[in-house]
């Protein structure tokens, strides 16, 4: 593979995604600490905020150890070249979210949205761009749609004044076939200056060879974490997707042996559990289920006496998609009553 | 039946056309005039059902609001347009009910503080706040009244095809007017407010969670007693209104699972949020029209 030149910019999200995996635990300290070092190794973008994005402090997907403004506040004077991004959920967070990251110094907002349902974004969108911020739409759960459907929701996206358009695949469901298809699309249709990115799960071990794929089809900017720090089985583990762009001589500013002393010595010693493929992520991404209900999963499992891969499964018939923690208790509660 | 109160509505889309459908049948409210910006398939429809229409806006109704002793008006417009709706027909002694996000009129969640604003006699405007705080307000009320709430938040999931373009073009109004709800008419001393829009095919029934964090340890006899007797009013008016399993007590946290099912009057039985909205509005007309047949209202 060549990849010669081609420049790809990586963006870190164990401080996001990667809040997850942590019960949204990460100490301001923790989060310093960590993107010091991402940005030590050269690291263009790093993610920070709660696991759900501005304003998903809630009983619903849990209290982080601090809140989103503590963190940013913290983090962003501390970095030298890296920049910061905060996630939106519509729905969730809202305009006066998006203003106080902004006032904090976030470069870029990534406003998401379950992939069929972009126009909940035109206001958050809308007021990024205008605010002259680096703005992304995000199509979360994105292989739940076909390609063509995707790209419609992307234009709108683009529309509403995003520069940068994401697939992504929260449930890490997408093989790279699905991967190129998508991305092929969006890059011959959407804008020559609006730029691509891809967001992997690595539930079926394939984020770094979607993220591949992704680049190869005209991805641009690619998410990953540190030793894969993230929801479900993690995200694509960017120490090794950079080692990989290095090898097939793609440019990405990033020292991969800095980025493999963070992922060895800081990501991994702070982990609860370690983030893998086990018998519940797997399942995530056999059966296509958004990846941060891992947990939640488990916790009801064992709360009620039932397998949590048959709750996870049970959330896979039921359609459930991003943001529908709440409904993992009751499903779980039904699961016992049948028992 | 001389006491019904003769009644407008403005807005001729699915909300409005479901409206009047439960107007129609109603013992207190007459629906008298529908109200649209243009000749549309709501304007058609509100006239094969023997309504007065108005095809140019509320300045259409306004002239006639005193000769056809319209006394109540519906809003299912939107919140841009609202406040100089209400103006209007304020002006010729009508009272507006809301069902847009505007909320320049107090709060109403029937079951919970309809009674209320009743004592404290004529109002111009009352806001029905939003489909999810109609569905989810009762059941944090229903906590609070028992013991005190420090936080309430409360999951709406709808289906895709429920929600309007106007609610997708500000979605923050939704969640911010849900939150100032739960904590002004739930009781809550904060609120938090999510909704989950799911394009499910075939589209999801209204699903709603809500969580109360209680000062004290709960007493969960009482407080499963509180919501029982709650959901029972509710039923009363959206009969389709279902708590799923038992609410759940976790530490100071409880917390309650609900379907809301529509009647299936015009829009289809899925959209329960939309639902509740109109059997909401037309609850609270009905009251004032009690109300004021009893005498209680001048």
């Amino acid at each position: 593979m060549d990849l010669k030149g081609k420049k790809v910019i990586l963006h870190d999200m164990c401080l996001r995604d990667g809040m997850h995996p942590k019960r949204h635990q990460i100490s301001i300290d923790e989060m310093i600490d960590i993107s010091t070092a991402l940005d030590e190794a050269g690291v263009p973008l790093i993610e920070v905020t709660h696991g759900d994005g501005l304003g998903g402090a809630s009983v619903n997907y849990g209290f982080p150890a601090a809140r989103d403004e503590e963190y940013l506040d913290a983090v962003v004077p501390k970095l030298k070249n890296a920049k910061v991004s905060a996630l939106l959920l519509p729905g969730i967070g809202t305009v006066d979210h998006l203003k106080m990251a902004a006032d904090c110094g976030v470069s870029t907002i990534r406003v998401a949205t379950h992939c069929t349902e972009a126009d909940v974004s035109e206001q958050h969108i809308g007021l990024a761009s205008q605010m002259g911020l680096d703005t992304v739409g995000f199509l979360m759960m994105a292989h739940m749609i076909s390609a063509e459907e995707l790209l419609e929701q992307a234009l709108l996206m683009e529309s509403y004044g995003a520069n940068c358009i994401y697939c992504t695949d929260s449930a890490g469901y997408m093989m790279p076939s699905d991967v190129t298809e998508r991305i092929t699309l969006l890059r011959s249709k959407l804008k020559p200056e609006t730029e691509i990115g891809f967001h992997g799960h690595h539930n079926l071990a394939m984020g770094v060879a979607n993220s591949l794929a992704a680049v190869e089809a005209g991805a641009i900017r690619i998410d990953g974490s540190a030793a894969g720090l993230g929801a479900g089985a993690g995200n694509t583990p960017l120490e090794v997707f950079a080692a990989v762009l290095d090898r097939a001589g793609a440019d990405t500013g990033v020292d991969i042996f800095k980025l493999m002393n963070v992922a060895e010595e800081k990501i991994v010693p702070l982990m609860d559990e370690l983030v893998r493929v086990d018998r519940d992520s797997l399942t995530l991404g056999y059966a296509g289920v958004y990846s941060s209900f891992l947990l939640f999963a488990k916790r009801a499992g064992a709360k009620y006496g039932v397998p949590s891969q048959d709750i996870l499964l049970e959330m896979a018939r039921r359609k459930a998609i991003g943001g529908q923690e709440d409904l993992i208790e009751d499903v779980a509660m039904n699961m016992a009553k049948e028992k | 039946m001389s006491n019904k109160l003769r009644a407008a509505i403005i807005g001729p889309g699915n909300i409005g056309t479901d409206l009047l459908m439960k107007a129609m049948r109603s013992d207190w409210i007459e629906p008298v005039w529908m109200v649209g910006i243009e000749e549309s398939e709501g304007i058609k429809r509100a006239r094969d059902f023997g309504m007065k229409v108005s095809t140019s806006g509320v300045d259409g109704l306004v002239p006639y609001i005193e000769e056809d002793k319209i006394q109540i008006v519906f809003d299912a417009t939107s919140a841009y347009v609202h406040e100089e709706n209400s103006r209007k027909v304020n002006e010729k002694g009508a009272m507006m009910i809301d069902l847009t996000p505007a909320a320049i009129g107090p709060y109403c969640i029937p079951p919970v503080n309809l009674e209320t604003l009743l004592g404290e006699g004529r109002k111009e405007n009352v806001n029905m706040v939003t489909c999810g705080g109609q569905a989810t307000i009762p059941m944090v009320a229903a906590v609070s009244r028992v013991q005190d709430v420090e936080y309430g938040e409360i999951v709406a999931t709808v289906a895709s095809k429920s929600v309007g373009p106007g609610t997708r073009k500000n979605i923050d109004e939704f969640t911010r007017t849900t939150a100032g709800a739960i904590e002004k008419i739930g009781g809550a001393d904060k609120g938090k407010a999510i909704i989950i829009v799911n394009p499910a095919e075939p589209p999801l029934i209204m699903r709603d969670t809500v969580h109360c964090i209680t000062k004290e340890a709960p007493d969960q006899e009482k407080i499963t007693e509180s919501i029982h007797a709650m959901v029972k009013e509710v039923q009363k008016y959206v009969p389709g209104y279902t708590l799923l399993n038992d609410p759940v007590f976790d530490g100071n946290r409880v917390t309650t699972f609900l379907e809301v099912e529509g009647l299936g009057d015009f829009l289809p039985k899925y959209s329960g949020n939309l639902d509740i909205m109109t059997a909401a509005a037309l609850r609270t007309a009905e009251m004032y029209a009690e109300a004021m047949a009893n005498g209680q209202l001048a």
